[in-house]
């Protein structure tokens, strides 16, 4: 790699250096925008031990649901777990830790992470058990908790088009949580459906600007829908 | 006699005004939609991070990019916009979405909501709705009166873990449209043939009937 030339060719090369017991962050909401390829290489790895912080777990057989089946995941932060009867069946019996999380608080907690910020004060949880053992002020009348930020080892991203300097646009609403890990991981790797020369992607348009990113990779996409809905013609 | 899903839906979507931008939640709320007033324009906010969501797609438009917080696939609108997660949350807890509608298992006299936790039973996580409850000035909550034990859900204090606390002033059951105020229920109207007597028996919390109760009509 040269300059600010991120790709790489080869999801091993693009996963390369993570292992057990690191902390993951990964973008996506359901099976929307998740980053299906780099989670099949983690399950190729077989590392263990992970911290896995989305905002859920995907479903049996597929998304982050896979790294399930091999107890890969020892620790999930998340905000809805609920599609998934093998991570019911593992939350149930205790192997697996779950910290569920209000799904603004996750997501501020990831863009508080990357933008060097390390905690922010919010309403959400107050009063409720979430907010349990956690700083309280009050502004202006109205009563807050701390939350910390998070931060990741590595952050898995799934974008539409990149540039060779990983330069992201994402698709739609395959956005959600991608841009905030991207900006949160230590190692950052996005896979695109296209990368494109750079020059080629409008400098307004970026979502994720390339210094966020550290390895880019092209790949081929499933995109599994979970509640396929259509209207009556 | 209680009234439908679709008849709370519509009473609930008379507290629309033009203009609004709505968070509707997963249930009664989302049937809301279709009973958006003739010549009213409202915009409608998924937590996902879509402001403006249009109806569900053609079979030939499905796209696996475009889903709402349900997780359905769907379209948007024209002028709709696409942002993060932590943006749509940013508008939520900044007090910019005008309505929210979600639903609850119990709520009391203090305005508290549970919604997303029974303990001993299977704990699939609160999503957005911790979010929403502390970010809303105008929230309604859709839910049973009674649960089908006949067990009151307007209690004097929420028995399950909460969602939000003292963040709900109006709630639409089935059997009537309330205010919290000041520790109390207030009797604001009721389902047609539904008598105040039996709102009575069916609220456990403190309830403040007026003289003049009027029958919803539809």
């Amino acid at each position: 790699m040269a300059g600010f030339d991120k790709r790489v060719y080869s999801y091993e090369e693009a996963m390369d250096g993570i292992e057990n017991g690191m902390t993951v962050l990964a973008g996506g909401f359901g099976l929307c925008g998740i980053p299906e390829n780099l989670i099949a290489e983690i399950k190729r790895r077989q590392v263990n031990d992970l911290t896995v912080v989305s905002n859920n777990c995907g479903v049996d057989g597929f998304g982050l649901g896979i790294l399930l089946e091999d107890r890969q995941i020892s620790r999930i932060i998340a905000s809805y777990v609920g599609e998934n009867a093998l991570f019911e069946r593992q939350m149930l019996d205790g192997e697996i830790d779950v910290q569920l999380t209000p799904q603004g608080t996750l997501a501020e907690k990831m863009r508080a992470g990357g933008a060097g910020i390390p905690a922010f004060y919010t309403a959400t949880g107050y009063g409720t058990p979430i907010g349990e053992g956690k700083e309280v002020r009050e502004f202006d009348g109205r009563h807050y908790i701390l939350e910390e930020a998070i931060k990741g080892d590595f952050a898995i991203v799934k974008g539409w088009k990149a540039d060779h300097f990983g330069n992201v646009i994402y698709r739609k609403t395959a956005q959600n949580f991608n841009p905030l890990a991207a900006t949160a991981g230590r190692i950052t790797v996005v896979e695109v459906e296209e990368i494109v020369e750079p020059g080629e992607l409008d400098p307004a348009q970026i979502h994720t600007p390339g210094i966020y990113v550290d390895r880019i990779i092209q790949g081929t996409f499933e995109k599994r829908i979970e509640k396929r809905t259509v209207r009556e013609s | 006699m209680a009234l439908t899903r679709e008849q709370m839906a519509q009473r609930v979507a008379r507290e629309l005004e033009d203009g609004f931008y709505v968070n509707l939640g997963i249930g009664i709320p989302t049937l809301v939609a279709n009973y958006i007033p003739e010549g009213m324009d409202v915009m409608l906010q998924s937590e996902n991070g879509l402001l403006g969501m249009g109806q569900f797609p053609a079979e030939d438009e499905v796209d696996p990019d475009m889903i709402n917080a349900g997780k359905q696939t769907v379209t948007a609108r024209a002028g709709a916009a696409i942002f993060s997660s932590a943006e749509s949350f940013a508008m939520i807890r900044g007090g910019h979405v005008d309505l929210t509608v979600l639903g609850a298992f119990e709520v009391d006299v203090e305005g508290n909501i549970a919604s997303w936790m029974i303990p001993g039973k299977l704990i699939k996580g609160m999503g957005g709705a911790m979010d929403l409850v502390a970010g809303a000035d105008n929230i309604i909550v859709t839910m049973t009166h009674a649960s089908k034990d006949g067990e009151s859900k307007l209690l004097e204090q929420c028995s399950l873990p909460l969602t939000g606390a003292g963040c709900i002033k109006r709630v639409l059951t089935d059997l009537a449209y309330l205010e919290i105020d000041n520790g109390a229920f207030i009797l604001k109207e009721r389902a047609p043939g539904v008598s105040v007597e039996e709102i009575k028996e069916k609220t456990a919390g403190k309830l403040v009937v007026p003289d003049d109760v009027p029958e919803m009509t539809f």
